[in-house]
């Protein structure tokens, strides 16, 4: 049997468990990154590789320690760095003795048949083509209802009685998902997650602000690169809307692309009309989008050294000025604390909240 | 009075400038190159540029700086694909948007798109649309056009025969086109990088100078023919994604293959995004070909004359002492 591991990115790692173990694999599922995995990930990448490809490598390693053969991965096309990621990691951990097998899926509009032949090697309980679809199917239903969770979680966190209530129940409700199997247990438990949450104690006068996050794929989904910003913020009474999910994503990298897509290439087009690759051209254009939609800021997240983010922030500043938005940017690393990171986001919600008083008084003056 | 093209003295500059020249001259435009790059150019990049970018998009933007108030035009073409199957690097597709944003008060910027994927005739269309700026004879671009890609071919000809782009200009400014057999050396050592690296002397802090100072012949990726790299097979199973990257590595293979060269230097750059790939495959491969000596050496904008003389004396001897051994053996 087949001991598989995958990325750990966000709680998409549910839906994947449930996949993998249904074609037939034991997985080995991947831890969630610490500090151990990015030190291991950085003792054997190379320096100046992304954040993620050192959170990734030090996540193959723990897992390989614990029997994984297996990785299952996503390629690309370029020209960002990362559909080169997989093949460096397995010369890495060939070089490094570990003898794992790598199953690297490119997108099966363009390889229908290396999709089909890799889909194959995955499947040790020989399922038929239509039951392989029909698993595939369920991990869907499960993502996106885990996306769902994650997004009620951003709106309801700010405006919590209770502090931690919200992350409570959030954490539940992802247990709950997990074990749910099959379409209607999915439903269920999505329809359980909604009646949690929506049971939480709120306060409702209070004064929310609206962020939306934008940024590099990897370091928006998994809160342990990114250091919990969502929750930080949430507890600052800091509504946020993250411009990226994996269905999202997905749809619009794999499928026909959404309007949404479109709108955002559009938005984009006045500041960076080219697709560099990466979420560069996104950035800008959630960026625009964010303004126009009167919220409050935007926070850029990217990882160390990442090709297309720079040259995103490079024009950030005046996308800033010309749509009066307030934009901050982390870059992050394995040198990112905490406690550094909470002042500089309390610092700027503090702006936020000042520019929004002023905005009202102004109003209130110009009124009367 | 002919007007102003600046022209950064980086990046595309090594590889394409002369095809550039030929053709705005021909055009009655006067290009317009900054200086060379000094201290006071890569300060100004550092000031102006992000603090997380690369340091040849640094030197870029120091560049800019030094020659946007001489010109009337500047040109920074975004070129995204030449060969029709790797692309250049997202800093350089962005380039444009980069300078657009950063620099306030610059002159008009002249950004055409050239991607031969799209149309095979993508680098004839920028150029005409270049030099509608100047004419508007469309015979007479056609012709300048066809000039600048001979004297191109040229260039790249005497590229090839060991000329540094510096030698190489002014030999076709000379028209002599002769070229004294290079002396023969004890060693032999590749230096594989970024033409915008290898051949810019104040940033690799005059690597391939010092080299020859020691008794080293270089070769450098110009000379490697362009058929030997499209043929290098490597064990990776995408190529590399970018065309300078592409070259690098697959030119890394060829000699780890051959075995023609003493040692191999990888000249590389901080905060490089794709050389952390091409650098760590080159230092993979090396390990099965023990008897040919890698070096990477990484520059940025504190390198110093000092410590890098003293790490290409220590590499140096060290790959002669090994040839001693194995010839006495």
């Amino acid at each position: 049997m087949r001991k598989v591991t995958f990325p750990h990115m966000g709680h998409s790692y549910i839906a994947f468990k449930m996949l993998m173990e249904d074609m037939g694999n034991e997985v080995i599922l991947p831890p969630r990154p610490s500090k151990k995995t990015l030190d291991l990930g950085v003792k054997y990448a190379p320096e100046f590789a992304c954040l993620p490809y050192k959170i990734l490598l030090g996540t193959y390693l723990q897992t390989a320690e614990m029997g994984m053969d297996t990785i299952v991965t996503s390629g690309g096309a370029g020209p960002c760095r990362a559909g080169h990621y997989a093949h460096l990691h397995k010369a890495i951990l060939h070089d490094l003795g570990y003898n794992v097998d790598l199953v690297c899926f490119e997108a099966p509009k363009k390889h229908p048949i290396d999709f089909y032949r890799k889909v194959q090697k995955l499947n040790s309980a020989k399922l038929s083509v239509l039951s392989i679809i029909e698993a595939i199917k369920r991990g869907w239903h499960k993502l996106k209802a885990l996306d769902h969770m994650e997004k009620l979680s951003h709106k309801i966190r700010p405006r919590e009685l209770k502090r931690g209530t919200t992350s409570k129940v959030y954490k539940m409700t992802q247990l709950w998902l997990d074990e749910a199997r099959t379409h209607k247990e999915i439903e269920e438990a999505e329809a359980e997650g909604i009646k949690a949450f929506n049971n939480i104690p709120q306060d409702p006068n209070r004064e929310v602000l609206k962020v939306g996050l934008v940024g590099e794929i990897y370091v928006l989904l998994e809160p342990a690169s990114n250091l919990e910003i969502e929750e930080t913020l949430g507890h600052m009474g800091v509504e946020v809307e993250r411009s990226m999910f994996l269905t999202g994503w997905t749809r619009d990298n794999l499928g026909k692309g959404t309007e949404e897509l479109i709108s955002v290439t559009d938005a984009a087009k006045p500041y960076l009309p080219e697709l560099i690759g990466g979420h560069g051209r996104d950035t800008i254009g959630h960026t625009v989008l964010y303004a126009k939609r009167k919220f409050d800021g935007v926070i850029q997240l990217a990882p160390f050294t990442c090709i297309p983010e720079i040259v995103a922030r490079t024009i950030l500043p005046k996308v800033s000025i010309i749509h009066d938005i307030p934009v901050l940017t982390f870059f992050l690393d394995e040198q990112t604390g905490k406690a550094g990171m909470v002042t500089r986001l309390e610092a700027f919600v503090d702006l936020l909240r000042r520019k929004k008083q002023n905005t009202k008084l102004n109003q209130a003056a110009a009124l009367s | 009075m002919a007007a102003k093209v600046g022209i950064p003295r980086t990046l595309f500059y090594y590889v394409y400038f002369p095809m550039v020249e030929t053709f705005l001259k021909e055009l009655g435009a006067e290009p317009v190159v900054s200086s060379k790059t000094s201290r006071k150019i890569l300060d100004d990049g550092v000031r102006e540029a992000l603090a997380d970018a690369c340091v040849p998009v640094k030197i870029f933007f120091g560049h800019v700086q030094d020659v946007k108030d001489k010109i009337d035009f500047l040109f920074v073409p975004r070129v995204v694909c030449l060969n029709g199957r790797t692309i250049y690097c997202p800093k350089f597709l962005g380039l444009p948007d980069m300078i657009k944003h950063t620099f306030d008060q610059l002159p008009e910027v002249i950004d055409t798109r050239i991607d031969v994927r799209d149309d095979r005739f993508a680098v004839w269309k920028a150029f005409y649309m270049l030099g509608k700026k100047f004419t508007n004879s469309t015979a007479k671009i056609f012709f300048s056009y066809n000039k600048a890609k001979r004297v191109l071919k040229l260039y790249h000809k005497l590229l090839k025969e060991g000329l540094s782009p510096e030698a190489a200009m002014n030999k076709l400014k000379s028209k002599d086109y002769n070229i004294k057999p290079n002396h023969q050396s004890l060693l032999k050592f590749a230096v594989l990088g970024y033409p915008y690296i290898v051949h810019d002397k104040y940033i690799s802090v005059n690597l391939l100078d010092k080299l020859n100072k020691l008794g080293v012949e270089t070769i450098t990726l110009e000379q490697v023919p362009l058929n030997i790299i499209k043929n290098t097979k490597t064990d990776i199973p995408k190529d590399m994604f970018w065309t300078f990257s592409d070259m690098v590595l697959k030119a890394a293979y060829h000699f780890f293959n051959r075995g023609t060269v003493d040692g191999i230097i990888h000249l590389t750059a901080f905060g490089c995004g794709p050389d952390s790939m091409v650098d760590k495959y080159m230092e993979l491969k090396s390990k099965n070909h023990p008897h040919i000596p890698f070096m990477s050496v990484t520059i940025d904008e504190h390198s110093g004359e000092a410590g890098m003389y003293t790490r290409l004396e220590a590499f140096v001897d060290m790959v002669k002492r090994k040839k001693e051994a194995v010839n006495n053996a």
